[in-house]
């Protein structure tokens, strides 16, 4: 997933100088590698998947007439963001179909639900389990169907996250970002990033196990 | 540390950021708690699952559409001093 997006920098460079040259090649590339990014990062504004697809050929136009101005001091991925994220708000705004992105803040939510905990009988203490946390059945490659299910359960758990988890652990699960580049994007402090992240990490994990126990109940 | 007070520090866990002392109580209750070592294994098993999802890609014609108009942009008359 991640060996495209994670491409040594040198190699990167290589291609930035033949898209100076205006090398359709190179810009081909580019748009191969990092058009998921942007596919992602554009959805996280624009609901609409046709309005969504224009932000990104906008978003890539910008890069090419910005590309003079790349200076490499961030990574070209972070440099991509910016500017999709720049183009996806500005169309949600034009279109007038924005969706008010909420603070970056994280808001207080446990991660299991406060009644699946009771204090234990041999301890004064409250919050063990109130009842066995079942074990998942491990998920064999083979089983498609299994697969795919899952999958499409899984994209519509981040799909349903509220947005500032959703950007999140779209950059670091999907897209496979570091902790350290998704701060430096997003401008979260790190605590902040691994509160949005747990939060986000925790709803899909809720909703799997609430699908897993439908399966086993049926 | 209790059951509810580890799963709030999963991620942390995962993520290498807990302070020694913390570290040291987190794996001590793994190792005793089958429920946590449970819940635990079902985060792992969502990042698996996270990680399944394929990336997004442009449909053809958006694209064939974005290489046309990157030629129009290469084959412009460069204005140069």
């Amino acid at each position: 997933m991640t060996e495209l997006t994670q491409a040594p920098p040198g190699d990167e460079a290589g291609l930035l100088e033949a898209l100076r040259r205006g090398d359709e090649a190179a810009f081909s590339a580019l748009v191969e590698r990092h058009s998921s990014l942007m596919c992602r990062v554009a959805a996280l504004y624009v609901r609409d998947a046709a309005v969504a697809e224009e932000v990104v050929q906008d978003s890539w136009l910008a890069v090419v007439q910005g590309i003079e101005r790349f200076e490499g001091r961030s990574a070209l991925k972070t440099w991509i963001l910016r500017i999709v994220t720049n183009q996806a708000k500005d169309r949600a705004v034009r279109e007038r179909r924005s969706v008010p992105f909420s603070s970056l803040a994280p808001v207080d939510e446990p991660a299991v639900a406060p009644e699946r905990f009771a204090p234990s009988p041999y301890q004064n203490a409250p919050g063990w389990w109130s009842a066995p946390v079942a074990q998942w059945p491990d998920g064999s490659p083979e089983d498609v169907l299994y697969a795919s299910e899952t999958r499409t359960l899984v994209q519509g758990a981040v799909a349903a996250l509220p947005d500032a988890q959703r950007e999140v652990i779209t950059l670091r699960d999907l897209e496979g970002w570091s902790a350290a580049e998704v701060e430096d994007a997003l401008e979260l402090s790190p605590a902040n990033q691994r509160v949005l992240l747990h939060r986000a990490r925790s709803r899909v994990r809720r909703a799997l196990e609430h699908y897993l126990e439908g399966r086993t109940a049926s | 540390m209790n059951c509810q007070a580890l799963v709030e520090l999963v991620t942390d866990y995962l993520e290498r950021a807990l302070e020694a002392k913390e570290l040291e109580r987190f794996e001590e209750h793994i190792a005793l708690c089958p429920d946590c070592a449970a819940y635990l294994d079902g985060m792992r098993q969502t990042l698996r699952a996270l990680g399944t999802i394929p990336p997004e890609s442009l449909s053809p014609r958006a694209r064939e559409e974005l290489l046309e108009a990157f030629r129009g942009w290469s084959e412009r008359p460069v204005s140069q001093p």
